[in-house]
C-alpha cells in the first residue's frame, strides 16, 4: 500500500481557491488559518521562515500574502485575500519574512511565530499539493496532522486529570477518537492535545471550552 | 477505498460507474452524505464555469506576463480558420482562460493543482454540449477525473515541487482524459489506457517557472495537456493499448520525480526560468 497522503475526491477536485498556486497559495493561505485558529487571537508580530521552494518563490505565487491571509484569518477563497499585507499594516500586526537555506523534509515548508505580549506559538506548516496541508509541528513539538478529518486541538495547563476529563466529554457524546496525541513543553507548563475524531458533534467545542485548566481548544475539518 | 489503478477497476464493477464508487468512496471516508458531496461538487463546477467566462472575457495577470490569450483564441475559433479540429481548440481556449484567471489571482478551482486548473475546466466544458451532458452527468466526470487522480498523488504526487509538470498538468492531463472516455461511453478499462498514454508522453516534464510565477509556461502547458486529454480519449477509444499498464507509469512518474533535481521542480532555477528571457523578465518584476 502507497503512502497514503490523499483521502478525499475533494483533495483532487477542489478547493475552490484565489488564485495562482494551490500549493504555495490556497495551502499557505489554510495553513495560516489553523494556526491563527489555534492562536485564538490576532497576534501583535507575524514572523515567517520559509524554507526550499516557499523561500524561492514565495513572493511570485504570493504565499506571503496568503499566509498572511490565513493568519488574518481568511479562507483560501476569500476574494479579499491579495489584500492581506495591507489589511495586516492597518491592523496594526508587525509581518517579517525570513527566506531560510536550511534542508527540510517537504519543498513546500513554513515555520510560522506568532506573538501578542506574553502568549506565542510556533508552528510547523507543510503545503503537500493541491492545497493540502499537514502541521508538523506545535512548539517544538513534533507531531503529525492531516486536515480533512474532524480535529480537536486543546492547549492547557498541564495538571493532572485533563486527559480524563476530555476524553469523557467524547465518550460521553458516542464519539470514537481515532488517533490522540499528548504532549507538553516541560512539567507543569503549558500542553497540547490533538485528538483526531470519526464524527462531529456540534456542543463538544463548548464542552472542551469549559473545562477547568483549558487554555484554547480549535476545531478543524 | 482503492489504492491502484487495478483496484478502481475491479471495485468499480461493483457499481454501475466510477463516478458512482467514487462517491461511495467519499460517503464512506467522510461524515458527508451522498447529497452534500454531489452539492459540494456542483459549486466546483460552478467556479469553473466562471473562471472560464471570465478569462475568455480578457484578463490580465498581477505581473502583466500573461493575459488576453484566451480572448484572441476565441475569436480565432469564431473565425473557423483553425487546422485541428473546434472541440480542441474550444478546450485549448478554456484552459488558456482558466489559467489567466488564475494568474490574476482570481477564483478558480484546483484540479488537482492551481497551475494545472485549466485542463479539467477546458475540455468538460468545450465537451458537455456535444457529449449531451446532462448536469449529473457532468459532476460524474468530475468524479470519475477525481477518482484517476486520487490513485495519481496517492502514488506519485500532484504537487510540481515534489515531482515537476508531469505530476501536475501531466496528472490533470490523464484525469481528463479518462473522464472523457467515459463520458463517451467508454469502459473503465479504456479510461485507465488514457491515463497511461498521457503520462507516458508527460512524463520527466519538469517544472520551471519563469520568475518562479505559476504563468509562463505553465498557461499553455494548459492548454496543451486540454489538447493531450482529448488525443489520449479519443486513441483509448479507438482500441488502442497501452503496453504498460497505468499502475506502472504512475510507477515511473513517481520515480522520474524523485530523480528530477531540485532545479527542475518549481525553484524557478532550471529551464525556461534561467534562459536569458526568463532571467531578464525575474528582474524586471522582482528587481535584482
Amino acid at each position: 500500500m502507497p503512502d497514503v497522503r490523499f483521502h478525499s475526491v475533494f483533495d483532487i477536485i477542489g478547493p475552490v481557491m484565489v488564485g495562482p498556486s494551490s500549493s504555495h497559495t490556497a495551502g499557505a493561505a489554510r495553513i495560516g488559518k489553523v494556526v491563527r485558529d489555534i492562536f485564538g487571537e490576532a497576534p501583535e508580530t507575524i514572523t515567517i521562515y520559509l524554507y526550499e521552494s516557499f523561500a524561492k518563490t514565495y513572493r511570485g505565487h504570493g504565499t506571503d500574502v496568503a499566509l498572511v491571509a490565513g493568519l488574518l484569518g481568511m479562507a483560501p477563497d476569500d476574494p479579499h485575500l491579495p489584500e492581506s499585507m495591507k489589511l495586516a499594516y492597518d491592523q496594526g500586526i508587525k509581518v517579517s519574512f525570513v527566506p531560510k537555506s536550511d534542508k527540510v523534509d517537504h519543498p513546500n515548508t513554513a515555520h510560522i511565530v506568532l506573538q501578542k505580549g506574553d502568549h506565542r506559538l510556533a508552528v510547523t506548516g507543510v503545503s503537500i499539493g493541491g492545497g493540502n496541508i499537514q502541521i508538523t509541528e506545535i512548539n517544538g513539538f513534533k507531531i503529525s496532522l492531516s486536515m480533512g478529518q474532524p480535529t480537536y486541538i486543546t492547549i492547557h495547563e498541564d495538571v493532572p486529570g485533563m486527559i480524563a476529563q476530555v476524553t469523557k466529554i467524547f465518550s460521553d457524546a458516542g464519539i470514537n477518537i481515532g488517533t490522540m496525541t499528548v504532549t507538553r513543553e516541560s512539567k507543569g507548563e503549558q500542553a497540547i492535545m490533538i485528538i483526531e475524531t470519526d464524527d462531529y458533534q456540534d456542543d463538544i467545542l463548548a464542552k472542551l471550552k469549559q473545562l477547568p485548566h483549558m487554555v484554547n481548544v480549535t476545531y478543524f475539518e | 477505498m482503492f489504492y491502484t489503478v487495478k483496484e478502481l477497476i475491479e471495485q468499480s464493477h461493483a457499481f454501475p460507474s466510477v463516478a458512482a464508487l467514487m462517491v461511495h468512496t467519499e460517503v464512506e471516508n467522510s461524515t458527508r452524505t451522498e447529497a452534500q458531496v454531489r452539492h459540494l461538487m456542483s459549486r466546483n463546477l460552478e467556479v469553473m464555469e466562471r473562471s472560464v467566462k471570465e478569462g475568455i472575457a480578457g484578463v490580465k495577470s498581477v505581473t502583466g506576463l500573461t493575459g488576453g490569450e484566451a480572448k484572441k483564441l476565441d475569436a480565432y475559433v469564431t473565425s473557423g480558420q483553425f487546422m485541428s479540429g473546434k472541440p480542441i481548440m474550444e478546450a485549448v481556449r478554456n484552459a488558456v482562460a482558466v489559467n489567466e484567471v488564475n494568474a490574476k489571482m482570481g477564483l478558480i478551482c484546483a484540479t488537482p493543482t492551481a497551475g494545472s486548473a485549466g485542463v479539467l475546466a477546458g475540455v468538460l466544458l468545450a465537451m458537455r454540449d456535444r457529449l449531451h451532458l446532462s448536469h449529473d452527468q457532468q459532476l460524474d466526470f468530475l468524479f470519475t477525473a477525481g477518482a484517476f487522480g486520487l490513485v495519481i498523488a496517492n502514488n506519485a504526487g500532484i504537487a510540481g515541487a515534489e515531482g515537476g509538470c508531469q505530476e501536475e498538468v501531466g496528472s490533470a492531463s490523464a484525469m481528463a482524459a479518462a473522464a472523457l472516455v467515459t463520458a463517451n461511453g467508454g469502459t473503465v478499462e479504456q479510461a485507465a489506457t488514457a491515463v497511461a498514454i498521457t503520462l507516458q508522453n508527460m512524463l520527466g516534464l519538469v517544472c520551471d517557472p519563469v520568475a518562479g510565477l505559476v504563468e509562463v509556461p505553465c498557461v499553455k502547458r494548459n492548454a496543451l495537456g486540454a489538447s493531450q486529454a482529448m488525443i489520449s480519449a479519443d486513441m483509448a477509444l479507438a482500441g488502442c493499448i497501452s503496453v504498460i499498464p497505468a499502475d506502472e507509469v504512475i510507477e515511473a512518474v513517481n520515480r522520474v520525480g524523485m530523480q528530477l533535481p531540485a532545479t527542475l521542480r518549481e525553484t524557478g532555477e532550471g529551464g525556461l526560468a534561467t534562459t536569458p528571457t526568463g532571467l531578464r523578465l525575474k528582474e524586471e518584476i522582482f528587481g535584482k
